[in-house]
Formats: C-alpha cells, sequence, structure tokens
C-alpha cells in the first residue's frame, strides 16, 4: 500500500467513526471529496484546520464558539432577563432555529442520572445559580428532555433556585400530530396539560 | 436459540452504539434481566423505554450466558403521570435505582415484583405513597434475606415501649433493655410498627433506620457501594411533607 493509499484509508477510518457513518458511507464520502477537491475537499480541509484552531466551549453558557465568551453572552439585546436551560449544545442549535428565543442559554453539559453516577458538579448548575445572581435574571426556562432524567434535573434546579420565576416547556401533541399515532404517555402529558380556548 | 416472554419493569436504560440500547428489567419469572432492544434509541421506540414502564418482552439469544436481545411492547408508560409531580418522580427513581442496585441478575423474586408493580401504581397519590414506599423497602429487606424482626425486645423478649433498632441483629430493642446503649441504636418510630401518624417526617425517621440496613447489609453484601443519590432525595422530600 502506498503512503497515499495509506491516508486515504486513515481518512475513510475517521470518517467512519462520526455518528451516522459507518466505513461503506464513510468510503462513499472520501470518493466524493476527492473528485469534488476544488470544490468540497479543500475548502473542507480549511474549515476544518479553523474549526480545530478555534472552537471551544463558551466560559460563561457552555455553548459552543470560536471565543470564549459566545456572540449570544456578548449580545446587549440577548440581555432580557431570561436563561434557556438545555441539556446539549444541539438543543441550543434546535431552539436557534425556532428564532422565537430571545434570551440568553445556558447549557447543562447532560442530565442527573443516579445510575450514571452524573450528579450536579458533574454539570454546570453550581455556574448556572452563579449566574442567576450575576445576571440580573427574571425567568429561568428549563427547555430539558421530556425524559424521567430530564425532568428529574429540572425538579432539582428549580429547588436551587428559590426567588427566580422558574418554567418549563409544554408537553403534548407536537404540531401536524395526529392522537392516532401518540403513544398514551404523551396523551397522558397532553392532557393534563389542556388550557381552554 | 434460547427464547422467553414474560413481563416486565423497566429499570434502567443504557444507549449502546448509535441506534441500540441496553435495557435492564424487573420481571416476575427471570427477576432482573438485561438484554440489547435494537433500534430502541431511535425517535418512535424512546419515549416508550422510559424507567418505570411496563414492557412485554421476548427475550432472545443463541446461548443462556449471552446478554441477547428483547422485543418490547409497552403496557403501560408510567413517565408521563410522574414527570410533573416531583414526589412521584424522586420515588419513581428510587425504586428504579434500588431494584437496580440490590436485586441479583436473573433470581426470581415474585412476591417483590407484585409488590413493586403496586408500588409503581401508586405513584402520584402523595397521601399514601410514602407509607407504601416505606413497606416495600420493608419487604425488600424481607425477600433478599435481611428483614427486621419488629415482634419483640431482642433483650427481654417484651412486646411493649419498643423504641429502638439494633443495627447488629436487626431486632427491636426496648427503650429499658438499650439503658446505656441507647445512643447506639437506631431509632423505631411508630410507624415502622404499623402504629401511629405516618406524617412525612416520621416516614422520613423509619426510612433514615430501613436506609441504614438497606446501604449495611444489603448493598454491602453485593459490594461496596453507597446507597443510590436518588434515595437520598426522595428521603429529603417525604420528610418536607407535613
Amino acid at each position: 500500500m502506498t503512503q497515499g493509499t495509506k491516508d486515504i484509508e486513515a481518512l475513510i477510518d475517521l470518517l467512519s467513526r462520526l455518528p451516522g457513518l459507518g466505513p461503506r458511507s464513510a468510503r462513499r464520502a472520501v470518493l466524493h471529496l476527492i473528485k469534488k477537491r476544488s470544490l468540497h475537499l479543500i475548502p473542507l480541509a480549511e474549515a476544518l484546520t479553523r474549526v480545530g484552531a478555534t472552537a471551544r466551549e463558551c466560559l460563561n453558557c457552555g455553548n459552543i464558539g470560536t471565543t470564549d465568551i459566545c456572540d449570544i453572552c456578548t449580545s446587549d439585546k440577548r440581555a432580557n432577563g431570561q436563561i434557556c436551560v438545555v441539556e446539549d449544545v444541539a438543543d441550543l442549535w434546535a431552539m436557534e432555529r425556532s428564532q422565537q428565543f430571545k434570551g440568553r442559554y445556558h447549557v447543562l453539559g447532560g442530565t442527573l442520572s443516579a445510575l450514571d453516577a452524573v450528579g450536579p458538579d458533574e454539570l454546570r448548575i453550581p455556574r448556572l445559580i452563579d449566574r442567576i445572581a450575576g445576571e440580573n435574571v427574571s425567568e429561568v426556562i428549563l427547555a430539558l428532555g421530556a425524559t424521567i432524567d430530564g425532568q428529574t434535573t429540572a425538579h432539582y434546579i428549580a429547588d436551587q433556585l428559590p426567588g427566580v420565576t422558574v418554567t418549563s416547556l409544554a408537553q403534548g401533541v407536537p404540531v401536524g400530530g395526529e392522537l392516532d399515532y401518540l403513544d398514551d404517555g404523551t396523551i397522558t402529558a397532553a392532557l393534563k396539560a389542556r388550557r381552554s380556548l | 436459540m434460547i427464547e422467553w416472554r414474560d413481563q416486565g419493569a423497566l429499570l434502567a436504560v443504557r444507549t449502546h452504539g448509535e441506534s441500540s440500547v441496553i435495557i435492564e428489567v424487573f420481571t416476575p419469572t427471570h427477576g432482573r434481566h438485561a438484554g440489547v432492544v435494537r433500534g430502541g434509541a431511535s425517535r418512535k421506540q424512546a419515549p416508550l423505554l422510559q424507567p418505570g414502564a411496563q414492557l412485554d418482552l421476548t427475550w432472545k439469544a443463541r446461548l443462556d450466558d449471552h446478554l441477547g436481545s428483547f422485543t418490547a411492547e409497552p403496557i403501560r408508560s408510567r413517565a408521563a403521570q410522574v414527570m410533573d409531580d416531583r414526589l412521584a418522580l424522586a420515588g419513581l427513581n428510587a425504586v428504579c435505582a434500588i431494584l437496580h442496585q440490590t436485586l441479583p441478575e436473573r433470581e426470581a423474586h415474585p412476591p417483590l415484583y407484585d409488590r413493586t408493580i403496586a408500588l409503581l401504581d401508586l405513584l402520584g397519590q402523595t397521601e399514601i405513597w410514602p407509607l407504601a414506599y416505606l413497606q416495600w423497602e420493608l419487604a425488600l429487606l424481607t425477600e433478599m434475606g435481611f428483614g427486621l424482626d419488629l415482634s419483640a425486645c431482642a433483650v427481654t423478649g417484651t412486646n411493649e415501649d419498643l423504641c429502638y433498632i439494633s443495627p447488629k441483629s436487626g431486632r427491636a430493642v426496648s427503650a429499658q433493655a438499650a439503658g446505656d446503649w441507647a445512643a447506639r441504636m437506631l431509632p423505631l418510630p411508630d410507624v415502622l410498627k404499623g402504629q401511629g401518624e405516618a406524617s412525612g417526617p416520621e416516614i422520613a425517621t423509619a426510612l433514615t433506620t430501613t436506609g441504614y440496613f438497606v446501604e449495611h447489609r444489603l448493598i454491602r453484601s453485593l459490594g461496596d457501594k453507597p446507597l443510590p443519590v436518588a434515595r437520598a432525595r426522595l428521603v429529603e422530600a417525604i420528610a418536607r411533607l407535613t
């Protein structure tokens, strides 16, 4: 095997370890990149190099950015007294896609889990408490998963924040959802959270 | 190929690769049992595989000592009922964590299974659930061979004025017999004897006593681990009840 072939095999191996990719799809991706060298391969390599050198977690909220304090935390427009607590950066990105939330975020980095020995100190809960004291926060919105671990974490955080309005996202029928296809748990949650029209 | 079908309460879920999960269930005839659920992390299946859910399970493996794989159909989900109830959520977490930590793998305990399902069915009934949980923990100790004997004083044999439990024997001790050793004894609140008012603080005190035996007898017999944090959170929540 020549050095060039070894490098390509190494690239395939690295890509195949990414989520959603296996050896076959990684091979297809690498082949595509090589065929579209100037259009995809070189810009991708340059972008990877840049991101590799600059990407870091925001020291304030845990978001991923290229500076020590992320754009959301430095923006005065986002200082509206609301902090949305999310489990992971992917959840933050999902909230940002909706373009409905105009406040700041706090990324916990997981949820409390007795079985996996994840306690409050393993998450960014102490940092959240510090932020609430220092950033004049009027409302904390808990946007955590509708799972047992997610809601256990939500109740724990709510207990730690006396004197602050703590809200959580509603649970129930998704947009475009039909009752016939929903599980009984979702229907139960939706019925509990019903509202008058 | 080995195959069986049973019902079970889901105790724990761990991701396995990108799309599968390893679940641990408590079944009446196969005890605490683990297995892979293919596609268990999918958007369709993940909401069904929440701790506390009652499942119809089919387990298959080539050999009996293999991890094997489960096919799981939901019978009853409990997650949605407990999510907005702090005490119920803490209770569900505590029950699952204790069973996960204390039950030997693949050893059937049908009476304990029945009591566990009855306890889970009571989740959300704040007035009676703490007392039901206390009785369940006593039943767990008995089923695992560490039952408490609260019928008579271990020293004098009397069944009057029983105020303490010996941390060594797990037997009741009267105030008179305890004497100077009282400080070394565990409290025996009336609620533990099935008497008196079952207030939150009283049940929390009783759970401190049962917790000692769960931790120092039951869990220690299986290795050097502390009581699950989830149980401590439940006891705190019960102590706050009026």
